[in-house]
């Protein structure tokens, strides 16, 4: 971090162009698309066809010549004739304007509507959100074509009012969609900041909320469009549209009627409806990739497996760790990789090699990115699909881990190997009872009955310290607290006699005083069935209570390993000296405010401390 | 580097708290229907002098961080009172509130989202500026001062705050608490999610600037050692209730209230056999307390 | 839960009575003159009086309310303007075929989704490609042109199904079940493109949840972590989608009716309307907003029997 030096003004950096460098970088990304081009083409080819409509025709689009029914392509008739003699060129013409006019008819009431409402009842909730989403919901429960229908057999037949009226009744999903991105935003914790920091609620909506909610709906408006030219077509097949105007639905109609005697009326208008349709959907795909908006979940490319792939023999590597007699799990020059959007690869864990004898606990000590619990996942073979791993040595109680089928490594993952992870509350399926999720590896793995399974469950409960094992056995994970789930993970971890136990930050999302009791559990459990533990922490503090040796970890290199007295006595890596610098626990306390404040008779002669040389 | 003006009150030594919180009571509505709001903080007093700190301390749920968010009026004041400089501040108008944004800003804990992703760092350190009517020109000159005070370099004016680290976002939160030289900052958790050696520094640069600014800080945490580092007093919170409120050293080395004592026996020390005494003496003292 | 339910049946009564009220006056209120739709522009004035006299409709609006909605909670809900039929009578003949039509499209719907989004979100590849490609087309292809398309080759051309009509269930089951088919899939595609990938997504989502890695790290068989665990976690959402599209199906069954020449409601609703038969409209109208309440009464059973969180408040 370099200080600042008077290297000149500062070049860039005009301050009001907010998220405008964004949205000019979006239109470019936009045009680039070549989907995304031919589909404004064609939309703009529509746009001005109908409204050079005139000069590209001189024939009336609803003047029927009853002698001229069904005539063939060619002279006056570039496309013919429909059943009653009318111009299908010139319908198509002024089609596409009644088919345009009515989708931005559509588009605005619903924009005029969800929008405003949106925005207000997401920023502001309360009553008016309430009343709003109240509305909306009684919206959503109408079907669109029964209303329309009423609304015409009232009003009688006009296309424009129909499209107004479904502008109304589309616009609780502009509604909802505003709302929950302001909702979204609103609970950022820079909309806060910006509140703190006295913005007027006009500018925080200005600044911060109308950009997140611009994006989708500009997205959503490009949809609405396609949607709403296909309900039109739909009133118009039904000879509801607005009388003596030509429209692609009305044609639709008399195609049907005409269907055996020139199937090809059905073309035209089909045509211009799907193609027109299509491109606003395809446009609405482009913008939302131009945006960045995610919403759409990516493309599943492979075939996602839900098992790793097997690990890779690395070859030519002569092991480096010695073998030991004991030894229950052994790495030797672990890699792991990741493929890039660039195609290649980018390597986060770069050959580790650890032993991990019966009995021990072995401490993976790293901060963020070291590569620790990559390391982990790779020996438990829950790395995600895409993850390349390969090691010259990777064997589990002499069993080589490496190539081993899915169903080989499902026969040790929970029955021989078990695993605690970090965050109790998102481990425990929401839809099952933790009994159901205690059992059913029991059931699996030792073909227990039911009630074996159950009393065995209860059993274990009880021996994590949960006081009323039954209760909670009947119970959902959210009716439990996060000091009680971490137990039950536990408890599931150890239920199949596991001889090696792995630990991901096991009590980094618990309090101070939860994180001693489970810490002193695991301790119990380990010394209890003599396990092996890798358990990994970036907590020098808990690697002191639990760990018997410490591996430290660097940017996917283990860079200092030693037995854990010796590696605190006597750290020898300038790292992990570093590291263990960097902990409070032995640092002065800062004393009282010297020379004012509230506490006269406090004023102590107490250094104001910094935690030493930056 | 110019020197930055001392705020008034920090030069002369004051008799009245820059903040006092009097009986505050803090209650949360609840979804569903009559279900009665839940009570969060009950009754919390405190005062903070001006270039203090006061550490709050307690896990979570303990209403530490509703504290903080009711200082800055984002959390509702049930009942008791908000003094800041003799002026009550609770429950103020949104006018007012705005107006109080000069004197007391904040820091979050997660540098991730307590910046606006679509803002380049320039925007975001110059809004608070601009918003109070300051030129552009000048406006761009405090920023250039904020960034040299966090140790950050002038060209991050024009990146994101994507391309920054966690603890070169928390410095840019940092800088933008003190673009208006609040007298008062509340942190909630600015180095919890930070790594290690992240962390301390991030802390000494909060020690720095209040050594050079005189500001005070409302520093809520859960970790003791932490608090410790930066608090000239500490508060423990623990179900809403402030148990015990003293002297860093004090509190966090001979706490006198069995919760805090339960608090530092938990916190696992850095060095395998004081560890292990410390375990023993939590056992012990766990068993003394059941034992009543 | 159970007070759940009743909160959620007194909110649809509700919803039913706010829609039927909100019809009424609507109807009642504006547009012209009901008597002189009905005889026609060359009636006499008396003639027009005496008529509007007969349909009740010179007494005060809101008497003519009270009396309507009375009757229809006893089930009566008046007269046809133009036939003088009992309009019970009249949707009673024709919601059996607009039912058929709508829950067939609705089975076809959840059974196709749930197998194409699943198999979509977990093997990807051409078949992942195969439902973005349905999802485009179907939201692209109005599906009375679907239903164009496919009378035309499959009961024209191929003659495996009748092109046109409806024979009930009563009658002859497999004949029913031919003269549903084509309708049915016709109405369902737009459908099944919005489910299947409302299901493909949240089975995503759901597969990169900690718990499933947590249940794989127990040495599950997969087939337990997909099927059992993953599928009930995302069907909610699902689920949710599908309610929604059972909405939109009742709207595209009125015009697929025409398609395919089914005398359905929405066939009765469309002449209804061209005409001007107010009483019919608005019967038409509240029967699709109970048949809508009650399924929606329906999913609301099923998501809190999916979701522990709903099931025990």
């Amino acid at each position: 971090m370099s200080i600042l030096s008077d290297a000149g003004p500062a070049g860039p950096a005009p301050v009001d162009a907010v998220a405008a460098p964004a949205r000019a970088g979006a239109v470019r990304r936009l045009l680039r698309n070549p989907v995304a081009v031919v589909a404004l083409v064609w939309l703009v080819a529509v746009a001005v066809l109908a409204l050079l409509a005139p000069l590209l025709t001189s024939q009336s689009p609803t003047a029927s010549k009853i002698t001229e029914a069904l005539a063939p392509m060619g002279g006056d008739h570039p496309l013919g004739t429909d059943g009653v003699g009318r111009d299908v060129w010139a319908q198509l013409l002024y089609g596409a304007r009644t088919s345009l006019i009515g989708s931005l008819i559509v588009v605005a009431v619903s924009l005029l509507l969800g929008l405003p409402a949106g925005v207000l009842a997401g920023y502001r909730r309360g009553r008016f959100d309430a009343v709003a989403s109240w509305v909306a919901n009684l919206l959503m429960a109408l079907p669109a074509i029964i209303v329309l229908l009423v609304v015409l057999a009232q009003f009688g037949r006009s296309t424009a009012l129909a499209m107004a009226v479904f502008g109304v009744i589309i616009a609780p999903g502009v509604f909802r969609l505003v709302r929950s991105s302001v909702i979204a935003v609103r609970e950022e914790l820079y909309v806060d900041a910006a509140r703190v920091a006295g913005l007027s609620d006009a500018r925080i909506m200005r600044r911060h909320v109308l950009p997140v909610v611009v994006p989708p709906t500009v997205i959503q408006v490009s949809q609405l469009l396609g949607i709403a030219i296909v309900i039109q077509a739909g009133l118009e097949f039904l000879g509801l549209g607005s009388a003596n105007q030509a429209s692609w639905g009305g044609m639709l109609s008399d195609a049907f009627q005409n269907i055996y005697a020139q199937p090809r009326l059905l073309l035209w208008p089909a045509l211009a409806i799907v193609l027109t349709v299509t491109a606003f959907s395809l446009l609405g795909n482009a913008l939302r990739d131009a945006l960045g908006v995610s919403g759409r979940v990516p493309r599943v490319r492979r075939r996602q497996r839900t098992d790793a792939p097997p690990v890779v023999a690395a070859g030519g590597e002569v092991p480096a760790a010695p073998d030991v007699p004991d030894a229950l799990l052994v790495l030797d020059g672990l890699r792991v990789a990741y493929p890039t959007p660039e195609g290649t690869e980018r390597e986060v864990v770069h050959g580790v090699s650890l032993t991990v004898r019966r009995g021990e606990v072995l401490g993976l000590v790293g901060e963020s990115g070291s590569g620790k619990s990559q390391t982990a996942f790779a020996v438990l073979g829950l790395l995600p699909p895409q993850a390349r791993t390969s090691a010259a040595r990777m064997t589990f109680d002499g069993t080589d881990l490496r190539g081993l089928s899915p169903a080989a490594m499902n026969r040790l993952r929970g029955r021989r190997i078990g695993y605690i992870p970090q965050e109790p509350m998102s481990n425990l399926d929401p839809s099952f009872t933790i009994g159901s999720q205690l059992t059913e590896p029991m059931r699996h793995h030792l073909g227990l009955s039911k009630d074996e399974a159950r009393t065995r469950a209860l059993q274990l409960l009880d021996r994590v310290g949960i006081p009323d094992p039954a209760r909670v056995f009947a119970s959902y994970p959210h009716q439990v607290s996060g000091g009680m789930a971490q137990r039950v993970l536990i408890a599931g971890a150890v239920s199949c006699d596991p001889d090696l136990l792995i630990a991901d930050e096991p009590t980094t999302a618990l309090d101070v005083t939860v994180q001693a009791e489970v810490l002193d559990l695991v301790r119990e459990l380990q010394a209890e069935r003599q396990m092996g533990v890798v358990l990994v922490t970036h907590d020098f503090g808990v690697v002191a209570d639990v760990c018997d040796t410490v591996a430290v970890m660097r940017d996917g290199r283990i860079v200092e390993s030693a037995p854990a007295e010796r590696l605190f006595a006597d750290p020898q890596h300038e790292y992990t000296r570093m590291l263990l610098g960097s902990t409070l626990e032995d640092t002065p306390a800062r004393g009282a405010l010297a020379g004012a404040g509230l506490h006269p008779e406090e004023i102590a002669p107490a250094p104001l401390t910094s935690g030493g040389p930056r | 580097m110019s020197a930055q003006p001392m705020s008034a009150e920090s030069t002369s030594t004051v008799s009245a708290p820059l903040l006092t919180v009097d009986r505050l009571v803090v209650d949360y509505p609840v979804t569903g229907w009559r279900r009665p709001p839940v009570r969060v903080l009950k009754g919390i007093s405190l005062e903070i002098g001006a270039g203090e700190t006061l550490g709050l301390v307690g896990e979570s749920g303990s209403g530490k961080t509703t504290l903080g968010r009711a200082i800055l009026g984002l959390a509702p004041v049930t009942g008791g009172e908000i003094r800041l400089g003799g002026r009550v501040v609770s429950n103020l108008g949104r006018r007012e509130r705005r107006a109080l944004s000069r004197d007391v800003q904040v820091v979050f804990q997660d540098p991730y989202t307590s910046l606006n992703p679509a803002m380049t760092v320039g925007d975001i350190l110059t809004e608070p500026l601009l918003v109070t009517g300051s030129s552009r020109s000048d406006a761009q000159r405090r920023v250039r001062e904020l960034l040299d005070q966090v140790h950050l370099p002038a060209d991050a004016v024009s990146r994101l705050p994507r391309e920054f680290s966690g603890g070169q976002r928390q410095r840019i939160a940092i800088a933008r608490a003190l673009t208006r030289d609040p007298k008062l900052v509340v942190c909630d958790e600015p180095v919890s999610a930070l790594d290690l050696s992240t962390q301390a520094r991030v802390l000494d640069l909060f020690i720095e600037i209040q050594e050079r600014t005189g500001v005070a800080y409302l520093f809520v945490t859960h970790d003791l050692s932490v608090v410790r580092h930066i608090s000239h007093r500490v508060a423990v919170m623990y179900r809403g209730e402030l148990v015990e409120t003293g002297d860093a050293a004090a509190v966090t080395t001979a706490p006198d209230h069995p919760y805090t004592r339960r608090l530092l026996l938990a916190a696992p020390v850095p060095d395998p056999r004081r560890q292990a005494e410390r375990r023993a003496e939590r056992h012990r003292f766990a068993a003394a307390q059941a034992a009543g | 839960m159970l007070l759940f339910l009743l909160r959620r049946l007194g909110a649809g009564v509700a919803l039913v009575w706010v829609i039927a009220t909100l019809t009424f006056f609507l109807t009642s209120l504006t547009g012209s003159d009901p008597a002189r739709r009905i005889l026609g522009p060359t009636a006499g004035l008396d003639q027009v009086a005496a008529k509007s006299a007969e349909l009740g409709l010179d007494r005060p609006v809101l008497e003519r309310y009270w009396d309507w909605l009375t009757g229809a909670l006893r089930g009566d809900l008046g007269t046809s303007w133009f036939t003088n039929e009992q309009i019970g009578g009249l949707i009673g003949d024709a919601l059996p075929v607009s039912l058929s039509l709508v829950v067939a499209a609705t089975v076809l719907t959840a059974a196709v989704s749930i197998v194409l989004g699943v198999v979509a979100a977990v093997r990807g590849g051409w078949l992942d490609g195969l439902l973005q490609g349905i999802s485009t087309v179907a939201f692209a292809v109005p599906n009375f042109l679907v239903g164009l398309v496919l009378s035309l080759v499959f009961a024209v051309e191929l003659g495996l199904f009748p092109a046109l009509g409806y024979t009930a269930f009563t009658d002859d089951p497999g004949a029913w079940l031919a003269s549903i088919t084509l309708p049915a899939i016709a109405l369902a595609i737009g459908a099944i493109a919005t489910v299947a990938t409302q299901t493909r997504g949240s089975m995503i989502d759901v597969l990169q949840q900690d718990y499933v890695r947590t249940l794989r790290s127990r040495g599950l068989p997969t087939r337990s972590v997909l099927l059992k665990h993953a599928l009930r976690n995302a069907a909610p959402a699902s689920l949710t989608v599908l309610s929604l599209q059972f909405i939109a199906l009742i709207s595209g069954a009125v015009v697929i009716e025409k398609v395919f020449g089914l005398n359905g409601l929405g066939e009765r609703a469309t002449s209804a309307a061209g005409q001007g038969d107010v009483p019919l409209v608005l019967g038409i109208v509240v029967v699709a907003v109970v048949v809508v309440v009650l399924v929606n009464l329906l999913v609301d059973v099923v998501l809190g029997w999916l979701n522990p969180k709903v099931r025990i408040a």
